[in-house]
């Protein structure tokens, strides 16, 4: 079922998978870069050991600045260090940075063309029991809008690692998006990695129904794909971690063979993968879509697994909207 | 620093003269933009690219520049006027200003100007980004460095939160190759800032943020001169130069009227002060001017 070409790992189905927070990715990501390049900064508003920048911190201290609470300083003074040739990458939770600051990423990072990377942690309503005012479900849409931002939401810990260290490549402005929970380990250090170009999971030939899905999203959907078998629907599941640039090329070939898709984030349902999806076969090739993501409404404090099943995030809801998609191709 | 004498003293103000004409002449031309804050920082502009900075007009590239951050992007006609006269890019360029596909955009943007180090326009993010820059320096270059971040503000930004963050962090980072100069004029587009959003006293607010705080009269060339060279000096703290300046400077029926913030002067206005800097105020008869 597992698409033999991805190398994942091999125990993701099982009930004791291991588990890792994608935040522990970047830590370790962020790390290996210091050492590869020392063009490599790191910036942070008060909460290096939450975003797990306080690796690099301890590893490059003089590498390493602590702005304090102060998100907007965060961006800008990123912006001036990347105009004197440093590759910055600023962490803060993703509700404060890009939430509070979007402006200043505007105008001082994608208008002025500065390759910082915004790192925005405890992202989507997964975060868990501190509730609405810290769960961002609209920061997708936030970065994706902005002219040359790359957006990358990884699917895993180890996913997170290669998009670290591919961000110190790509010369752009980017937002990295991580996830506060442990979540199961889907790929592996020999999955393949390349920003902008998403990865078939599981495909079958009888695939009746794409699933597009990013972030922690990404094992539901693959825990749903497994149940619709067992009901004798196949489908195609597809990890888009880069939401921007969006790999049309595979979503056009997918919408071509299946001809009807679902979409599944931790974000709102408006401006995000889901958007971006429809944006592009809208004009393209349109078949039948559903989006999967919060319904234009705030979290509460839960456990992360209770609020994703109750704002219609579950596995539930993803074979449910991929059975009604099945309805709707004519 | 640069020798400075009476010769030279005289061939900058004879400079920033020229600089305030072009500045009217462009704003005419563009028929909108802003004309107190150009006046206003004509002189300190000068003495920047004609005496201070360590730059290439010829080669905006030059890694070795010192950098000038502007952070409050409005008063760009100044920059451009003075950025043409020290050789970056044609003087008839000017007359561009804020014209579709012109290289001189309403608000300035890096990509489109070699020679712009950021692109600037919302107000209170310049000071952050030259911290960024000397931050950047220090770490390549090592406390002592002499590549110094000019960071050029207003005082109606001081309003912003984000000019207080940064401000925080350059004392904190005590970043001797930073210095930032506010245009205190004093004015904002609804008014006088005294009104707006009182600031003082601003001097013992930077120096409680750990600043050595220099304050000035910024038509003093004397006095401009040597504010830089003593922020040059200074060690273990960062700079910032309060420029007292007269907004719509040279111009008297401009000077001291916030109207003029954001509006430019149309025909008859522009010829009568082109008049005024071309006569040094009707202190020279001739015809032709």
């Amino acid at each position: 079922m597992l698409n033999p070409s991805q190398k994942l790992n091999s125990a993701l189905f099982d009930l004791q998978v291991k588990q890792e927070a994608i935040r522990d990715g970047f830590g370790v990501g962020l790390e290996m870069a210091g050492l590869i390049n020392n063009q490599v900064v790191g910036l942070c508003a008060d909460l290096s050991e939450s975003t797990r920048m306080n690796k690099f911190a301890e590893a490059f201290p003089d590498r390493f600045f602590q702005i304090g609470v102060a998100e907007q300083n965060l961006v800008t003074v990123a912006s001036g260090l990347a105009s004197v040739g440093k590759i910055p990458f600023a962490a803060s939770y993703a509700m404060f940075s890009p939430g509070r600051n979007w402006e200043q990423i505007r105008t001082t990072i994608c208008y002025n063309d500065q390759p910082v990377k915004i790192v925005g942690a405890h992202a989507g309503i997964s975060v868990g029991p501190d509730g609405g005012t810290h769960q961002a479900t609209e920061d997708i849409a936030l970065m994706r809008v902005l002219p040359r931002m790359v957006v990358v939401v990884p699917a895993d810990s180890e996913e997170a690692k290669k998009a670290t260290l591919a961000l110190v490549e790509n010369q752009a402005p980017s937002y990295l998006r991580l996830a506060r929970n442990k979540s199961p380990i889907i790929t592996t250090s020999e999955s393949p990695f390349e920003l902008g170009k998403g990865n078939v999971l599981i495909e079958s030939d009888q695939a009746e129904v794409t699933i597009i899905a990013c972030g922690v999203m990404v094992y539901r959907a693959l825990m749903a794909a497994k149940q619709l078998k067992t009901e004798g629907i196949m489908v195609t599941v597809v990890n888009i971690h880069t939401i921007k640039p969006l790999d049309t090329e595979l979503v056009l070939k997918l919408a071509k063979q299946t001809k009807a898709i679902v979409t599944v984030e931790d974000h709102q349902q408006m401006g995000g993968l889901g958007s971006a999806v429809a944006e592009f076969l809208v004009a393209t090739y349109p078949v039948p879509m559903e989006l999967i993501g919060l319904k234009d409404v705030y979290g509460q404090s839960g456990e992360p697994d209770e609020l994703l099943d109750y704002y219609g995030l579950a596995i539930d809801d993803i074979i449910e909207a991929t059975k009604k998609v099945i309805t709707r191709k004519s | 620093m640069k020798p400075y004498n009476d010769d030279i003293k005289l061939d900058l103000e004879t400079k920033a003269n020229l600089v305030r004409q072009l500045v009217i002449e462009s704003l005419i031309e563009a028929g909108s933009g802003h004309t107190a804050g150009p006046l206003g920082m004509a002189d300190i502009f000068v003495t920047l690219y004609f005496h201070i900075l360590n730059h290439r007009p010829s080669e905006t590239t030059w890694a070795l520049r010192d950098r000038l951050v502007l952070s409050n992007g409005h008063i760009c006609p100044v920059l451009y006027a003075t950025m043409a006269l020290a050789g970056y890019f044609p003087i008839s360029e000017l007359k561009t200003l804020r014209r579709f596909g012109s290289r001189l955009q309403g608000h300035p943007h890096r990509e489109w100007l070699p020679g712009l180090e950021t692109s600037s326009g919302p107000l209170g993010s310049g000071l952050s980004q030259a911290i960024g820059m000397a931050l950047g320096f220090r770490l390549d270059l090592g406390e002592n460095t002499e590549r110094y971040v000019y960071a050029l503000l207003s005082d109606g930004e001081l309003e912003e939160g984000n000019t207080w963050e940064a401000v925080l962090l350059a004392g904190k980072e005590r970043l001797s190759n930073l210095i930032a100069v506010i245009d205190r004029n004093g004015i904002q587009i609804d008014g006088f800032t005294k009104d707006v959003m009182p600031l003082e006293p601003l001097s013992d607010k930077f120096e409680s943020f750990n600043w050595h705080v220099i304050e000035i009269d910024g038509h003093n060339f004397d006095d401009i001169i040597d504010a830089f060279g003593q922020a040059q000096a200074v060690f273990g703290r960062p700079v910032v130069i309060i420029a007292h300046t007269i907004p719509g400077k040279g111009i008297p029926e401009f000077e001291r009227d916030y109207t003029w913030h954001g509006k430019p002067p149309n025909l008859k206005e522009g010829k009568q002060a082109l008049e005024k800097l071309r006569s040094l105020q009707g202190r020279i008869k001739n015809d032709y001017l």
